[in-house]
């Protein structure tokens, strides 16, 4: 029977059908399932498959690199955002190349329902010169994900998986095949092939532009690039991913009249490109994300104006796809529809009740009516919600980490109180180099780790914080004397707006750890946390 | 055959419980099913939704188009409103009646469900209160698909099973007092309609 499953989840038993050995991925919406999905799978764990969360993206891909190398699987998963971290190893290991199929998965988030920005990794695939996949439905996604570490294995690359939060997170029926053995260790044949100095990395790099004819080869006569032929030639169709769906959605039974060609596989399929060229009239390219195919087939001058999208206005330029925008495209009538009734009231997302955070913000915000200078670097988190009101306590939230570099910077030209709030997973993954950087130029700032000892916003997973913060710290160099830890509840008030009061007065850095589990942590993990605080105490 | 629901509440309400005992009732009658769901952020206390469509054809798009919701089931009464341009004309509406107030601003009440009742084809109950007198108060969810199966293209038999698989590992008394709070909304939801007819 067909199993129903989340794209994330199909994905998840495409990679552990394929034969991983390992998944190594830092929690961030809508790509956090997959690698949930791994840890709580019996077959992983009787495979002994590695899940264990990393404490951030950069980590993560390399050490899936790392087995990648012993000749094993792996596979590495973020969101968007989350390969900008890793940038540094998915660039120089696209050179390098792999051993053991490596599959890199990466689940944008157009519209920004959990996100900062709507980056489209595809960029980033063809930044790399690597072959890059794009699942159109859960069984798709269960598929390309075994697909696609045969596919890593025969070009020697890593593949890059780009999926798309509608599809991350919605449901269907799945069927699951054969799970492929898993690899022995196997060493490289070529020792040279992982040491990317420059006499060893030009071969390498004129290795990946000798075999990019290779992967457009296989491109063009890949089962993932499917041109369906039409009868109608006013309009030729290119889909990428999920945006197939919503073209079929707005035809009776999926029987569409025009030419469509499905993309599901880079580089872009050239012959049948072509045929659509030199068949059609117009060229609609619908895609979830930037107009990345568009951009790609357009002239540069724009003279022909054969091809439209979201660059010439005919499917809106930002936010994700729906079967009504292209019916538009399309020239379909709108449905009528009801309007929203004028009494309802927006709901924002909140902080839970109880939550420790809205004590922290609370200390804060008494502070700031001492000193209107006083500004507050945020972060990314939970507490990201102390920008809206009731709070308005965060004055900047840019990327993971930014709230003690940006907090020195602003220092560093004379903003006083510079107050940084980062959650205690976010110091781990990106705060500790900042915090050394402050500790260094000894700069007048206050960083306050809002510990609740969970990566919280993505569902509570385990922070590898937890237990660590004061010795890492100390180890950093931060003055023992002004380490100071607090336990944000309402009846502390008055104590800890002293307490941050003293060290917003200190003349160097000062870091307060904001100590209270989240709320929804359950008892046995929070009583985990309290026998790990204490082993660190003593 | 097609049918398009959304499933609507505040994150942290459990729709998805509604979401899961369809699913698992159409997958075992061998349907075609897409169920988008709301993870991250706008679960801490924002509005969410949960898309689901089943079908014996092929199901292309994981949202409903505007406009093409055969039934909109809400756990909070402002929250079926905010969908309302995906509704068809006539189609259903099932909502809880207690308002969840986690905002600053929240409509009049009787404003409020003046506007349901203005919808010829809604069911207003107050779901909490009859789940609390079959004594599981977090059965709110299970009385509202009762009340809406009358509409669906599932059986009450496979309601029922999925239900039994969803509440199983729960223990039996649970998986009771789910049953019983399905059939009550069923019987209210009859009521309703019959006595809308005699007006």
């Amino acid at each position: 029977m067909k199993k129903l499953l989340l794209g994330n989840e199909a994905l998840a038993q495409g990679a552990i059908d394929a034969g991983i050995s390992g998944v190594y991925a830092y929690p961030g919406t809508p790509s956090t399932e997959i690698t949930e999905y791994i840890q709580k799978s019996k077959i992983a764990q009787e495979l002994n498959i590695h899940s264990n969360w990393s404490v951030n993206e950069k980590t993560a891909m390399e050490a899936a690199l790392g087995m990648s190398y012993a000749g094993k699987r792996s596979l590495t998963v973020m969101k968007h955002v989350g390969l900008n971290v890793a940038a540094d190893i998915f660039m120089n290991m696209s050179v390098s190349g792999i051993n053991g199929g490596l599959v890199v998965v990466v689940a944008d988030d157009p519209s920004m329902h959990s996100s900062q920005n709507e980056q489209d990794s595809r960029y980033y695939g063809k930044f790399a010169m690597i072959p890059m996949l794009e699942p159109s439905n859960q069984q798709d996604s269960y598929d390309i994900t075994k697909y696609a570490f045969d596919l890593s294995e025969k070009f020697g690359l890593p593949v890059l998986i780009r999926m798309v939060t509608r599809l991350s997170h919605s449901r269907a029926g799945v069927t699951t095949g054969d799970r492929v053995a898993q690899n022995e260790v196997k060493l490289p044949k070529n020792a040279r092939q992982f040491q990317l100095i420059p006499m060893h990395a030009r071969g390498l790099y004129n290795h990946l532009i000798d075999i990019q004819p290779d992967m457009q080869e296989h491109s063009e006569n890949s089962y993932y690039n499917e041109l369906t032929k039409g009868t109608d030639n006013s309009f030729g169709i290119i889909t990428s991913g999920i945006a197939h769906n919503y073209l079929m959605e707005n035809f009776e039974d999926g029987k569409c009249p025009y030419s469509v060609l499905k993309i599901s596989q880079y580089p872009l399929p050239k012959k049948a490109i072509k045929y659509l060229f030199d068949t059609c009239e117009k060229i609609l390219v619908l895609e979830d994300g930037y107009p990345f195919i568009e951009e790609m087939i357009s002239d540069f001058l724009n003279e022909n104006k054969k091809v439209i999208g979201r660059l010439t206005g005919d499917v809106p330029r930002v936010g994700e796809l729906n079967p009504d925008n292209i019916g538009k495209a399309l020239g379909f009538k709108v449905t009528e529809s009801i309007e929203i009734p004028k009494i309802v009231a927006g709901r924002p997302p909140e902080l839970c009740v109880g939550c420790g955070h809205r004590d922290l913000f609370n200390a804060i915000n008494d502070l700031g009516k001492e000193a209107d200078t006083q500004k507050v670097f945020g972060d990314i988190g939970c507490y990201a919600l102390g920008a809206l009101p009731p709070f308005n306590t965060i004055n900047t939230l840019i990327d993971m980490g930014a709230s003690i570099t940006m907090a020195k910077g602003a220092a560093d030209a004379g903003i006083h109180p510079a107050i940084a709030i980062i959650g205690d997973s976010t110091f781990t993954h990106s705060g500790m180099t900042g915090l050394l950087e402050a500790v260094v130029a000894n700069t007048k700032m206050t960083v306050i780790i809002s510990d609740n000892s969970a990566i919280a916003m993505t569902g509570a997973q385990d922070s590898s914080a937890s237990g660590r913060l004061v010795n890492i710290c100390k180890g950093i160099g931060v003055d023992p004397e002004h380490l100071k830890v607090l336990t944000p509840l309402h009846k502390n008030l008055d104590e800890n707006i002293d307490l941050i009061r003293n060290e917003i007065n200190y003349k160097g850095v000062s870091v307060i750890i904001s100590q209270r589990p989240c709320v929804q942590l359950s008892k046995e993990k929070k009583d985990n946390i309290k026998h790990l605080l204490e082993i660190a105490l003593n | 055959m097609k049918i398009n629901i959304i499933l609507a509440g505040v994150g942290g309400q459990g729709i998805l419980t509604i979401a899961a005992v369809i699913d698992t009732a159409a997958l075992a009658s061998n349907l075609n099913i897409k169920q988008s769901e709301v993870h991250g952020m706008s679960q801490r206390g924002g509005a969410v939704q949960s898309h689901v469509r089943i079908s014996d054809k092929e199901v292309y798009s994981d949202l409903i188009p505007v406009g093409k919701a055969d039934m909109i089931i809400s756990v909070e009464p402002m929250e079926l409103l905010r969908y309302l341009p995906f509704l068809k004309k006539d189609g259903l509406l099932v909502t809880d009646s207690n308002p969840f107030l986690n905002i600053a601003i929240y409509p009049e009440l009787e404003e409020l469900y003046t506007e349901i009742k203005s919808y010829p084809n809604s069911i207003l109950i107050d779901a909490q209160k009859i789940a609390k007198d079959l004594g599981n108060s977090r059965a709110t969810n299970i009385v509202l698909l009762g009340a809406a199966s009358h509409q669906l293209p599932l059986s009450d038999e496979s309601l029922q099973q999925a239900i039994k698989t969803l509440f199983e590992r729960k223990g039996e008394k649970i998986v009771a007092k789910n049953i019983e709070a399905f059939s009550t909304g069923k019987e209210i939801a009859k009521k309703i309609f019959s006595k809308k007819i005699v007006l």
